[in-house]
């Protein structure tokens, strides 16, 4: 089973009680940027075998959006963090390279 | 004015709990910074403000905490209205918004020592009495649909969730009563 806590209410959430937003951190380009980087931003995903960077939200519970790094493989949480944020928090890295030293964002 | 009618009749199931719809009650959101919200909740119900995740009061006159910028507001179902107003009075000239729910909800109490079994049936919550403590108000979901839920002592808890979904939480809760107890509490 995969839980997280939600950073705005506190509470560790089964995976039954969020809804999964896909990966997190996306730079969003809009009107006059490429072609390509609007075909990356629309639909170029990671989907690594690995940690990953999602965006997850506590549907049935508080209704906030906030971000977690997970290993999509073991289900390993590194943590959970504010979703008003451009990258991941020092901590949550640390949590990463703890176990993947080779991680990079 | 008409009488309220709640959504499945004062229907009551007896068993190792008994499940009762608890009739029509009356419920406002209130969403807003709380630490603005505090005059306003004392104005409309009587209510102190309730910590992170916590209720303070009841379904008499009450208010729960919703999220971080969203509160739960009880009082009597005649009173809505008034308690409305006086909210929404109370914060003029703030950021805010408050909306009479009362109508879109149901409540079931339930009552039993079996409460914390029953309710781990049906939902994934940590229903143990560390990870809910009396008075703790935990937003979840029973079976299909969210629902929230407090215990007021190891016997009596109450269950609000969606008007629209109440039969089918009175039947869910009615039928996890017939399968009698776990006993992991
Ligand atoms: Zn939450």
């Amino acid at each position: 089973m995969l839980k997280f806590t939600c950073p705005y209410c506190g509470i560790e959430a089964s995976e039954t009680e969020l809804a999964a937003g896909g990966e997190a951190h996306l730079k969003r380009y809009g009107p006059g940027s490429s072609e390509q980087d609007f075909e990356g931003y629309l639909f170029l995903r990671k989907n690594p075998k690995g940690v990953h960077l999602e965006r997850w939200r506590h549907v049935m519970g508080c209704g906030k959006w906030f971000l977690a790094a997970r290993h999509t493989a073991t289900l390993e949480v590194f943590g959970t963090y504010s979703a008003q944020t451009h990258e991941p928090p020092a901590e949550i890295i640390e949590n990463i390279r703890a176990k993947f030293p080779e991680w990079q964002a | 004015m008409s009488d309220p009618r709640s959504a499945v009749g004062g229907a009551v199931y007896e068993g190792y709990v008994t499940v009762k719809d608890s009739g029509a009650h009356g419920m406002i959101t209130l969403r807003g910074d709380h630490a603005e919200l505090a005059e306003a909740v004392k104005a409309a119900v009587g209510s102190g403000m309730p910590t992170q995740r916590r209720i303070e009061g009841g379904l008499g006159g009450g208010a729960a905490w919703a999220s971080p910028d969203e509160l739960l507001l009880f009082c009597d179902y005649a009173d809505a209205a008034g308690a409305l107003e006086k909210a929404r009075k109370s914060l003029e000239g703030n950021h805010f918004l408050v909306a009479d729910v009362s109508d879109a909800r149901a409540v079931f109490a339930l009552e039993g020592s079996g409460i914390r079994d029953l309710l781990a049936k049906l939902c994934p919550a940590d229903l143990s009495p560390e990870a809910l403590p009396h008075g703790e108000f935990r937003r979840s979901h029973l079976g299909q649909v969210a629902a929230a839920f407090w215990l007021e002592s190891e016997e009596t808890a109450t269950v609000i969730c969606f008007r629209s979904v109440a039969p089918y939480v009175y039947d869910l809760l009615s039928e996890a009563v017939k399968g009698g107890p776990i006993g992991i509490f």
